[in-house]
């Protein structure tokens, strides 16, 4: 079957076999965008989560066919080295990762998190942050998904003063 | 197509069948008879181990590129514990360079710079610390030989600045001295700077790898990728002790996008267009298993209980405990995971006569030479070129399903992927070993210790590795590697036993990051606090009291008080809030940690872990400390979350959630870490703060509650 969806804004069309066949696999093994991770294909970890219409999705459970006229964005269209996301700065600032593995997945989390919710508590953290990180970043993570937060309304305050 | 039935041999589809050995030996060996033992035992112990490989050769190591960046081929991997940044920090001060003109990169096994050992023991920044210095300065001497030799100039009169050599108005980059050289004139190793003068080393550097592991660059194993890649997938029982009878293969056979379906003496493989379509199709493949089905979690507890087994005495000072005013407890940790996120995998590509490896693995050499074995081929033509790691833990220490996807890859003459699934992680997982332990101890009438003794029963971790010369457990008699943390730390008490029980067990266990360290620390310090409570004395008081007065037990009494200190810690429980405390010594570097904690609707909560290490010199203490954030919080989820199961023959749980691990919500909010250094080197780093992070939880709970518990996982 034939689907098309936008990749990180840019339009793709796909033709698979099987349209239950997991999303993740559609956009790490046929279109070779290699950011999101495969961890568990059960949805139980979250390393390999993206954002279908902005939101947070754990895509080795989620068929390929539901992606059909959708906006999915992984870790690559969320920010890059020149133009980081603020989760990715805040990760920067606070020098998160160490394996790395699952760091995508909680960063696109955190990101689908701040965008509804752009202060969020130490329990809002705690109920919404539910990927697993065998490193034990925890730590790191809460202070940066702080510091997100801050970096994202000095952002809006600053957009603001300029409007 | 016609149906398929073939009879297949039955060795080798697991380590294992059947239960180990049970019998009780009245007398043990005793380590300290043979020299020999004593020595290997105290390196094993210290991991005071030399860097294996070459490091004779710095051209080896540096490669020059035209855009005057040096390549560091590093033999060791990066698997989250920040190698990679230590040695950008010890090379670039000895280069005289600016740290971002070093790019570190995993040494293929074509580039001649292997390491002979692994990537494990938390031995890596210190075994290299000597020799990457000196090979970063011979090399920068022998650029500096050739600069002067091509600017017409002594070496004196060079004036050099990252990485640009000037003289005479003229200047030359790195490169453009090296480039057409054919002989180096290789100085003898200059002296190496003194630690004050370090640009970079002892300061916090982000690492170097930051940028690829926040915007998601492809590093990983799972990531690699070849032209005309095909998928493979291998069978695996789920059944412990599982020997394969038969495997018919018809169905398979006919699913979409299947290639090829490889029967081997060892197993039988799917070749597929797509992963999902090699799983689909594994699946589909129907295998008769002879499995026994009794095995139950209450076997394995019975099994690994002190008494069974063979025993060794790896410590002994003074006479052994009398039955008069004895303490006894006893404590249990159960089965663990190593759950790293990134399941095993590997990329292989074999053409003709040679073969190309791409993985994620803690031991590149041992990987080349199985793949070499099982292909027939000579070492020098498998080119293994390892990836970034997400996550070792001791669970890449051996990787043979590098030789299954080489099979694969040469009967369908492409390159082949293959990975793990989450279910095939969790049931061949090589795990941390089970352990029970028995506590001895007894007090004088001031209320201090006249004896103490461990004993404990371990599975397997190094005997039995592919890592561990077959040769060393019978000199040892005691497994390196379930002993680690296992001796008593406290020197001052007369008499003093350890004594290691080995057990098989009916399925594969091995390293699990710190090993013995957690669980043997869980029992001794747990134990160390209860009898503080007996003597009532304060537990800091108590241990400092207990410690000798050597290079060893001054670096341990320096970590306990500025734990203590940094903590405030007080032996009272304040607003429904107490203080656990425990320390150990693991590979040569003393931990003490201060756990805050209440219980909050019936769960134990830590609230606040205050630590302190005494690593020698930290190379990046930000990265020290990470691996002081990390050890507690995998601690913690090992010590009060995690366990596997056996029923009805089969190793459970298959996936996180039902294998409960620390989440974000389970994780202190604060972490507190102290950094001392009491040698002039640097030491372990990645493992010992895994040691008291358990006892210290159940130290704390005690106060609150009054009980000892004395179960990995700890509950109410």
């Amino acid at each position: 079957m034939k689907i098309s969806f936008f990749l990180n804004g840019i339009s793709e069309t796909i033709v698979v076999a099987d349209g239950n066949t997991p999303l993740l696999w559609i956009i790490r093994d046929v279109l070779n965008v290699k950011g999101t991770k495969f961890g568990c294909g059960k949805a139980a970890c979250g390393a390999c989560t993206i954002h279908v219409e902005g939101e947070a999705v754990r895509s080795c459970s989620y068929p390929a066919k539901f992606a059909e006229g959708k906006q999915i964005n992984t870790i690559e269209g969320l920010g890059n080295e020149e133009n980081p996301h603020p989760v990715q700065q805040a990760w920067i600032e606070e020098i998160v990762p160490q394996c790395g593995y699952c760091q995508p997945g909680f960063i696109m989390a955190t990101a689908a998190l701040l965008a509804k919710n752009p202060n969020p508590t130490d329990e809002d953290i705690d109920q919404n942050i539910s990927n697993v990180c065998r490193c034990g970043t925890y730590f790191r993570m809460r202070k940066a998904i702080h510091r997100a937060a801050e970096l994202t309304q000095s952002a809006n305050t600053k957009t603001e003063e300029n409007v | 197509m016609s149906k398929e039935k073939k009879k297949i041999s039955r060795r080798k589809f697991l380590v294992r069948g059947g239960l180990g050995t049970v019998g009780v030996l009245a007398i043990g060996s005793y380590i300290f008879r043979n020299p020999i033992r004593r020595a290997i035992l105290a390196m094993a112990n210290t991991m005071d181990m030399a860097y294996m490989g070459d490091t004779s050769n710095p051209m080896l190591w540096f490669e020059l590129t035209k855009d005057n960046t040096i390549l560091l081929h590093s033999p060791k991997v990066e698997m989250g514990q920040g190698t990679f940044t230590s040695l950008a920090q010890m090379a670039a001060d000895e280069l005289e360079i600016s740290i971002d003109k070093i790019a570190v990169i995993h040494a293929a096994t074509s580039t001649g710079n292997i390491d002979g050992m692994s990537t494990g023991g938390s031995t890596s920044v210190a075994g290299l610390w000597q020799p990457l210095r000196e090979m970063a300065a011979t090399f920068r001497e022998m650029i500096k030989t050739e600069a002067a030799h091509k600017l017409g100039v002594a070496v004196s009169a060079l004036v050099s600045e990252n990485g640009i050599f000037s003289a005479n108005g003229k200047r030359l980059s790195y490169a453009e001295v090296a480039d057409g050289v054919a002989t180096w004139e290789v100085p003898d190793v200059p002296a190496l700077k003194e630690i004050k003068d370090y640009k970079y080393i002892g300061k916090p550097v982000p690492r170097v790898d930051l940028a690829a592991k926040v915007f998601g660059h492809p590093i990983f194993g799972m990531d690699a990728e070849m032209s005309d890649m095909l998928y493979g997938s291998v069978v695996r029982p789920t059944k412990i002790g599982a020997r394969f009878i038969s495997a018919d293969v018809s169905k398979a056979q006919s699913m979409p996008g299947v290639v090829k379906i490889i029967e081997e003496d060892d197993f039988v493989g799917v070749v597929a267009n797509s992963a999902t379509e090699a799983e689909n199709a594994k699946n589909a493949i129907l295998v008769e298993w002879d499995a026994p089905n009794h095995l139950q979690t209450a076997d394995i507890i019975s099994l690994m209980t002190v008494g069974n087994g063979k025993s060794t005495i790896i410590q002994k000072e003074g006479s052994e405990v009398t039955d008069d005013g004895l303490v006894t407890m006893e404590f249990r940790s159960p089965i663990g995971a190593h759950a790293q996120i990134e399941p095993n995998g590997v990329l292989a590509s074999v053409v003709g006569d040679k073969a190309t490896i791409k993985i994620a693995t803690q031991v590149i050499g041992l990987t080349r030479k199985e793949v070499a074995e099982r292909l027939d081929l000579d070492e020098e033509n498998v080119n293994v070129i390892p990836t970034y790691l997400g996550g070792g833990f001791g669970r890449r220490l051996h990787t043979p399903h590098a030789i299954q996807a080489a099979v694969m890859s040469k009967a369908v003459g492409k390159p082949v992927k293959y990975f793990f699934s989450r279910k095939e992680e969790f049931q061949h997982d090589m795990f941390r070993p089970p352990t029970h332990h028995v506590m001895k101890g007894k007090l004088d009438t001031d209320g201090m210790l006249e004896h103490l003794e461990h004993h404990f029963v371990s599975g397997d971790v190094g005997n039995d590795s592919a890592l561990v010369p077959g040769i060393l457990p019978p000199i040892i008699g005691a497994d390196i590697g379930a002993i680690r943390g296992g001796f008593i730390q406290y020197g001052k008490v007369p008499n003093l036993r350890s004594v290691y029980w080995h057990v098989e067990l009916p399925f594969a266990t091995s390293f699990w990051r710190s090993l013995g360290l957690l669980a043997n620390t869980f029992a001794i310090e747990s134990f160390m606090d209860e009898m503080a409570v007996r003597a009532k004395k304060n537990p800091i008081d108590f241990r400092l009291a207990h410690i000798q007065d050597d290079v060893a037990g001054e670096r341990l009494k320096n970590v306990i008080r500025a734990a203590a200190d940094n903590a405030g810690y007080v032996d009272t429980v304040i607003n429904g809030k107490a203080m656990g405390f425990a320390a150990s010594t693991d590979a040569n570097t003393p931990c003490a940690q201060v756990a805050e904690v209440s219980i909050e609707e019936g769960e134990i909560k830590v609230h606040k872990v205050t630590l302190a290490m005494d690593p020698g010199v930290a190379v990046n203490p930000d990265q020290v400390k990470a691996q002081c954030e990390g050890c507690v919080i995998m601690g913690m989820s090992a010590a009060m979350h995690e366990q596997m199961y056996v029923e009805d023959g089969e190793l459970m749980p298959i996936i996180y959630g039902p294998y409960n691990m620390a989440l974000m919500k389970h994780a202190p909010k604060e972490i507190d870490v102290v950094l001392l250094q009491g040698i002039d080197k640097p030491g372990a780093v990645g493992e010992p703060p895994l040691g008291p992070i358990a006892a210290a939880v159940a130290n704390a709970v005690f106060r609150l509650t009054g009980k000892r518990l004395n179960e990995m996982p700890l509950r109410l």
